[in-house]
């Protein structure tokens, strides 16, 4: 849905975006997470041509955004939904008057406008908010307005800028399920910039680590958790620091799908015969499945080693050997 | 000298302040009106066509974008350093060709116009430029025009402060035209210089006074009232509601 190839963009001598490619599939929820300064703002915004890149192109359901102009581009732009850390709302218009100016945009007659307005302004849970003006709002009402707006023209993609991040948690959980929902009841694709994993987390089902404006890591999430070394799965799933154990080599397991509901390590224990210490242990909902790490203390012994690798790799579960004694 | 103990005195004092009350309001009133028809695209333009702002390719090219930020920067510059005494002078062959005459209180709108419109062009630039430019990515996003931007979007956002410039503007307006007498202009400017200054009549000048710091104060009473009930953004009144909002 969005090819993102070998795109780079400057800004005087910094460079913010160096060779970047992605793809994001029809409707994923995809999550470009690094620090800021990374260049995910930039990254994200030449989806919509707010950026142009120096090289590479950004194509869009076919379009090839990056190098459009004019009403070529606007009309693109009507199938891009995005929505803002700051909302983006115009202070002196209601909210039914923000979201029917995206309708206007799109060349709605002035009837259709209202009533479609009032739809979306259903769809994300404000119809009875429509007269009040945007400081009458709270924040997470604020960015229900954003995303009415920005879906008011039935795009097939929605572009979030951190759309979270100004918002406190139990808000920020409740917008991610309200896009979560809308993705599914509008067959939306949606690419999200943040900085904290917990949105990963709660909705997206694939991931870009960026940094330098670089791609580290992507991948889908179930598919990163089981990578051994993966950074985003280490930052999903904290497992602290190694502790130094004399006598012990030190192993993390990822368990995904099915594999999270078994009772592998007691069954380690019983077919090796050794004894197993829990270090720690997460385990979290992950792109609508069970995942989970544990770190495990083992005997130190080389052939213990090689023979639980061998037990794990039989019951699909994800090795990696973070002290091996 | 005037006769303040003649029994006609009152009735002419109040028949030369209405006289000149009305061709005041009637030169500031139409001298406003244009200026604001052609101050107002004027300040947004110069605005828009500065580099990387929402205008600063019209017609596809960058370069038209900074000759016309360019021409009617000079313009604007040129007319705000210009005192109206000079102005008004200079402006006597203009006025004839377009008025057919240059004496007279009609004849005086046009100088007391293109003094205003630097004026006003500079108060909607400031306005302008305060606008957040969150709100300008946000209409690009939605694939808006520049008409529809500059519509929707620019003018609800800068209306109380250009209102408040309006207010500004007109009381300079009121302020200058008190000058147009040197043209033949009327109003109450000339009111002061001709029963006031020629005539020696106090009562005149403390009258003229007055009417001009009345019509001032209800001018920006009325400019303060229309800026509040456009600002839905700051109002105080508002974080009441918030409070009681929730998500």
């Amino acid at each position: 849905m969005i090819t993102i190839e070998h795109v780079s963009r400057a800004f005087g001598g910094t460079v913010a975006l160096g060779d970047v490619s992605l793809e994001i599939g029809r409707g994923q929820i995809f999550g470009v997470v690094g620090q800021s300064g990374a260049g995910k703002s930039t990254l994200l915004r030449t989806v919509n041509a707010l950026e142009r890149p120096d090289s590479g192109r950004v194509v869009v359901d076919g379009v090839q955004i990056s190098h459009l102009r004019g009403q070529e581009l606007r009309a693109a732009r009507h199938g891009i939904g995005m929505v803002f850390q700051h909302f983006n709302l115009i202070g002196n218009r209601t909210v039914a008057q923000n979201v029917e100016f995206a309708l206007e945009a799109v060349g709605h007659t002035r009837r259709d406008r209202a009533a479609d307005a009032r739809e979306m302004l259903d769809l994300v849970g404000l119809a009875a908010r429509a007269d009040a003006y945007p400081a009458q709002l709270s924040g997470g009402q604020r960015q229900r307005v954003g995303i009415a707006r920005a879906l008011a023209s039935r795009p097939s993609v929605l572009l979030s800028d951190e759309a979270t991040s100004a918002l406190d948690p139990d808000t920020t959980r409740q917008i991610l399920a309200l896009l979560r929902r809308l993705s599914g009841e509008l067959g939306l694709t949606i690419m999200l910039i943040t900085h904290e994993m917990a949105v990963v987390k709660q909705i997206c089902d694939a991931a870009a680590l960026l940094e330098h404006g670089k791609v580290v890591e992507q991948g889908a999430l179930t598919e990163l958790i089981r990578t051994p070394g993966s950074r985003l799965a280490q930052d999903l799933f904290p497992l602290g620091d190694v502790p130094d154990i004399p006598g012990s080599a030190i192993i993390d397991l990822t368990f995904a799908g099915e594999e999270a509901q078994r009772p592998t390590i007691t069954l380690l224990a019983r077919t090796l015969n050794i004894d197993v210490s829990i270090l720690g242990a997460t385990i979290e909902s992950i792109a609508g499945a069970q995942a989970g790490r544990t770190r495990l203390a083992l005997p130190a012994d080389p052939e213990v080693l090689t023979r639980a690798k061998a037990f794990f790799a039989e019951h699909d579960v994800a090795v990696e050997v973070v002290k091996a004694a | 000298m005037i006769d303040y103990s003649s029994p006609d005195f009152a009735s002419q004092l109040f028949d030369t302040l209405l006289k000149g009350t009305l061709e005041t309001l009637w030169m500031t009133g139409v001298a406003t009106l244009f200026t604001i028809l052609i101050g107002l695209p004027l300040g947004i333009v110069l605005v828009g066509t500065e580099k990387g702002r929402f205008l600063s390719t019209p017609f596809g090219s960058a370069t038209a974008g900074v000759i016309i930020n360019r021409v009617l920067g000079f313009l604007v510059n040129l007319g705000r350093s210009v005192p109206f005494i000079v102005l008004m002078i200079a402006l006597i062959p203009l006025t004839r060709l377009v008025l057919g005459s240059f004496i007279g209180t009609g004849p005086a709108i046009l100088p007391l116009t293109i003094i205003a419109i630097p004026f006003f062009a500079r108060v909607v630039e400031i306005a302008v430029k305060e606008v957040d430019s969150g709100l300008l990515e946000a209409s690009d996003s939605l694939g808006a025009t520049r008409w529809q931007l500059v519509r929707r979007v620019i003018l609800p956002e800068t209306g109380p402060a250009i209102v408040l410039g309006i207010a500004t503007t007109i009381t300079s307006v009121i302020n200058f035209s008190a000058m147009v007498g040197v043209v033949g202009g009327g109003g109450l400017g000339n009111v002061a210089l001709t029963y006031g200054f020629q005539r020696y009549s106090w009562v005149h000048i403390v009258a003229v006074v007055i009417v001009l710091f009345v019509i001032v104060l209800i001018v920006q009473g009325v400019c303060n009232a229309l800026a509040r009930s456009l600002d839905h953004a700051n109002r105080a009144g508002h974080a009441a509601d918030v409070i009681g909002a929730g998500t």
